[in-house]
């Protein structure tokens, strides 16, 4: 493409005055898309998160040996070679197979964390915020109870009562990390629910739901997102963790946590087999928190005014 | 009569990422121990042309003129010390809403004593008797218990009072008052003009009066610039704002509704390019 | 009868604090009619509580002889539609002026959406290229003209204006007047407008109150006004205010 074909492109995308619903979506996009890329930190984070991804969907390709099957005559707690680039575990298994395998777990628990907390979170906060009263004074009490506990130990109560595997320690963490977002919803909530184009939508009839649902909640969606992908770090830790405590992924899975755990026998001399898992831990935790910065940069709602 | 404040081809430019923004383009003028009125609307560069004889310009604009002078001390050459120094000791400024220029956690006496203390060697007894007279000097009735009030426990009023009391403490001999009275109900706004009218004459200050009501500006001021895109458009002395010659001072003037002048619809301004070129 | 607005006794209060202490007026069907006063006279509170935003402690409002209950019905919003004062303000920051006019359509049913969108714009004078912008790509006498097309868009014979002009510039302020006249001669619609301004509320109504603590000082046409055919200090002082600075010495 040429350049004075890009460069139109750009004016249109950044046009003051849009002609269509889409032009306008779309310019509201590129302008964030310009604050983000503008930040090389969070280029890198965005890179790890799409490596993350690739890696996952294309695990069946990119893995040279089964997760789950081992050498156990040939290749226990074998260092890493050229055939075993992070070596071997004590059942023989290839750990650089495992840890592309549990690229997929690690996104299974984070991306459904997600889905479940956020919007638990969105809804209590908004609807309190709005609400106001007793409505607001219940949800937010329901709110403390569940941050009065360490999340961790709470995690570790319900796990304990569902019974340990993966969906009962993501269905754990969900339940753990809702509160946060909660309060941040609630507080973005009180800032715009006197503004008088909240007012202005009440004036024309609308419902309470409908000024929750389609006025306030895009309001708090951005800073939500921010909060979230921060928090992704602390979910892969504490699914980690409870990995790590045999609550969460049972063997054979190749969860990242479970994987630290059985290893920690061997650390001081065979430290590859804890310490491969530990590192794509530290690394996709570091993309998500880049990420997020990077986000907050881009999608923050009083710059984003301007 | 030497002029207090010299200005000439005053520029502020903000880059931007769509390129650079001019604020203010070129403007000239002088400033005796008078009250001069600067009028513009907004994006006019008032505001700015304040900010950049007061040296509050944010650190990304760039400021340049080839003269900005005050009291034969050139402004921009100035190490930030010297600046520093000369606001608030020889330059003040006062800003359109009180709430947003007074410390809130600290009490209103406090807040002038430390002002003067910062520019004067006195003693805490002293300072305080001296913070006491200019409170009663902006008409405070009960200077003693406004002294040991914060700044919300006021009214906006008795704020830009003690705002007024407060840049005035260390005796400048300039003041810019950026939209002063504008956040202030009628009434008020009268006294506080008053007030500062009373003061600027009789402390022989000068008086650089920033706002949009070209008509309470033409009846408190001696001499009158009006601004438009960043340039000067028109000075001209107060007395003489019927004469104006520009088309966009006199529109201005016409588009106001006024009590006793039934125009319905308003004249309503018609700008054309070349009053920006 | 032909009262637009009837408004008897009514009073607001909030956490103890009286802000309106028994208020009464009467606005004719196809008047304008201005409320004067300083800040904290009530003025804007008394629209709040027509509106429904503030609850009435006591008394009653009716509208074109209807007297309401404590909640609002739909019915009321597509009689009474309000523009607020803060034009940065009353319009959303992630909406397009589309989203924003949309809306009130969708909450009450309309079919005919985009022919009325279009005329909403048009009768404003901002036309169709203003329609898919967002509220930071518009100034501010903009931003009001678009919050009029908002509240007009559901066709309502009573407007409520709140200071409509006073955050605009002084050229800018005349257009909004001059549009706001002409909407409501084509219209034929009823008035009840706010504000500090002498000059503005004399240019613009028939009949004013002049308001002050949360009650009515006096009631007057704008030719009493005009010449000063008043009865109280308050009023007196307001117009003398709104003479400019006169120096005394």
């Amino acid at each position: 493409m040429s350049a004075e074909a890009i460069q139109t492109r750009r004016d249109w995308l950044l046009s003051d005055r849009p002609a269509s619903r889409m032009q306008a979506r779309l310019g509201r996009a590129y302008v964030a898309w310009r604050r983000f890329s503008a930040n090389p930190l969070a280029f890198v984070g965005l890179l790890i998160i799409i490596g993350l991804l690739v890696v996952a969907a294309f695990a069946d390709v990119l893995a040279p040996y089964s997760p789950t099957i081992g050498d156990l005559k040939g290749s226990r707690l074998l260092a890493p070679s050229a055939a075993h680039w992070f070596g071997t575990d004590d059942l023989g298994r290839d750990i650089y197979s495992r840890i592309i395998y549990g690229s997929r777990w690690t996104l299974y628990v984070v991306i459904l964390v997600a889905i479940i907390a956020a919007p638990i979170g969105l809804l209590v906060g908004t609807v309190a915020g709005y609400a106001g009263g007793w409505t607001d004074a219940i949800l937010m009490r329901i709110t403390d109870i569940f941050l009065a506990f360490p999340k961790l130990i709470l995690a570790l109560a319900f796990v304990a009562a569902l019974g340990p595997g993966i969906e009962n320690a993501v269905l754990a963490i969900a339940i753990t990390s809702w509160p946060p977002y909660a309060r941040i919803a609630r507080a973005e909530t009180l800032t715009v629910r006197n503004s008088d184009y909240i007012k202005a939508v009440q004036l024309m009839g609308a419902s309470p739901f409908r000024i929750v649902l389609r006025h306030i909640m895009p309001l708090c969606i951005s800073s939500l997102i921010i909060r979230v992908t921060l928090d992704m770090a602390g979910i892969i830790l504490t699914a980690a963790g409870l990995g790590f405590l045999g609550l969460g992924a049972q063997p054979p899975l190749p969860e990242w946590g479970a994987m630290i755990a059985s290893g920690r026998r061997f650390v001081l001399d065979q430290w590859w087999v804890a310490g491969a898992p530990g590192f794509a831990i530290l690394i996709v935790s570091l993309g998500f928190n880049l990420l997020g910065d990077g986000l907050r940069d881009a999608l923050d709602p009083r710059s984003g005014d301007q | 009569m030497s002029a207090l404040l010299e200005v000439d081809d005053l520029r502020v430019n903000f880059p931007t990422r769509t390129g650079l923004v001019q604020a203010v383009r070129g403007v000239s003028f002088s400033l005796g121990r008078e009250r001069l009125g600067i009028v513009g609307e907004s994006g006019s560069g008032k505001s700015q042309t304040g900010r950049a004889i007061m040296g509050l310009t944010p650190p990304q604009a760039e400021v340049t003129a080839k003269k900005l002078a005050f009291d034969g001390i050139d402004l921009l050459a100035a190490p930030a010390r010297q600046r520093r120094a000369l606001r608030g000791k020889r330059i003040a400024m006062i800003l359109q809403d009180p709430k947003y220029s007074l410390d809130p956690v600290m009490s209103i006496g406090r807040q002038i004593v430390e002002t003067l203390r910062t520019h004067e060697k006195v003693g805490k007894a002293e300072a305080r008797d001296r913070a006491l007279a200019m409170l009663e000097a902006v008409q405070i009735r009960d200077p003693a218990r406004v002294f040991d009030l914060h700044p919300h426990e006021v009214s906006g009023g008795m704020g830009q009072r003690a705002m007024i009391a407060m840049m005035l403490i260390a005796g400048p001999e300039m003041m810019i008052a950026d939209e002063p009275t504008s956040a202030l109900d009628v009434t008020v706004q009268l006294d506080v003009l008053g007030i500062l009218d009373k003061l600027v004459s009789e402390r022989g200050m000068g008086l650089i009066f920033i706002s949009h009501d070209l008509r309470l500006v033409s009846s408190f001021c001696d001499r009158v610039i009006v601004m438009y895109a960043g340039k000067v458009v028109e000075q001209l002395k107060a007395s003489e704002l019927r004469d104006a010659q520009h088309p966009y001072t006199r529109g201005l003037l016409n588009c106001m509704p006024r009590i006793g002048f039934e125009r319905h619809p308003l004249p309503v301004l018609d700008r054309k390019p070349e009053w920006a070129a | 009868m032909n009262a637009a607005l009837s408004i008897d006794g009514l009073e607001v209060v909030f956490d103890r604090f009286r802000a309106l202490k028994g208020v009464s007026l009467e606005v004719k069907s196809g008047d304008t009619y201005g409320l004067v006063g300083e800040s904290g006279s009530g003025k804007s509170t008394l629209l709040k509580a027509i509106a429904g935003l503030v609850p009435a402690a006591s008394g009653t409002i009716a509208v074109n002889g209807k007297t309401l209950g404590a909640r609002r019905d739909k019915a009321f919003y597509r009689e009474v539609q309000m523009v607020f004062q803060d034009p940065y303000g009353s319009l959303h920051p992630r909406q397009t002026v589309d989203r924003l006019l949309q809306e009130p359509l969708a909450i009450h049913g309309f079919a005919d959406g985009e022919k009325r969108i279009q005329r909403a714009l048009d009768e404003v004078g901002l036309g169709t290229g203003f329609r898919f912008r967002y509220a930071h790509q518009l100034s501010g006498g903009q931003r009001q003209r678009v919050a009029i097309a908002r509240a007009l868009i559901l066709e309502p014979s009573i407007l409520l204006l709140d200071e409509p002009t006073s955050a605009l510039d002084a050229s800018v302020q005349a257009e909004v007047l001059n549009l706001l006249e002409e909407i409501r001669r084509r219209r034929k619609l009823t008035f009840l407008m706010v504000s500090h301004d002498l000059a503005i509320v004399t240019h613009m109504c028939e009949r004013l109150m002049v308001m002050q603590n949360g009650e009515a000082v006096e009631n007057l046409t704008a030719s009493q006004l005009i010449g000063h055919r008043v009865t109280k200090d308050y009023t007196r002082n307001l117009l003398r205010a709104s003479e400019g600075f006169v120096r005394t010495a």
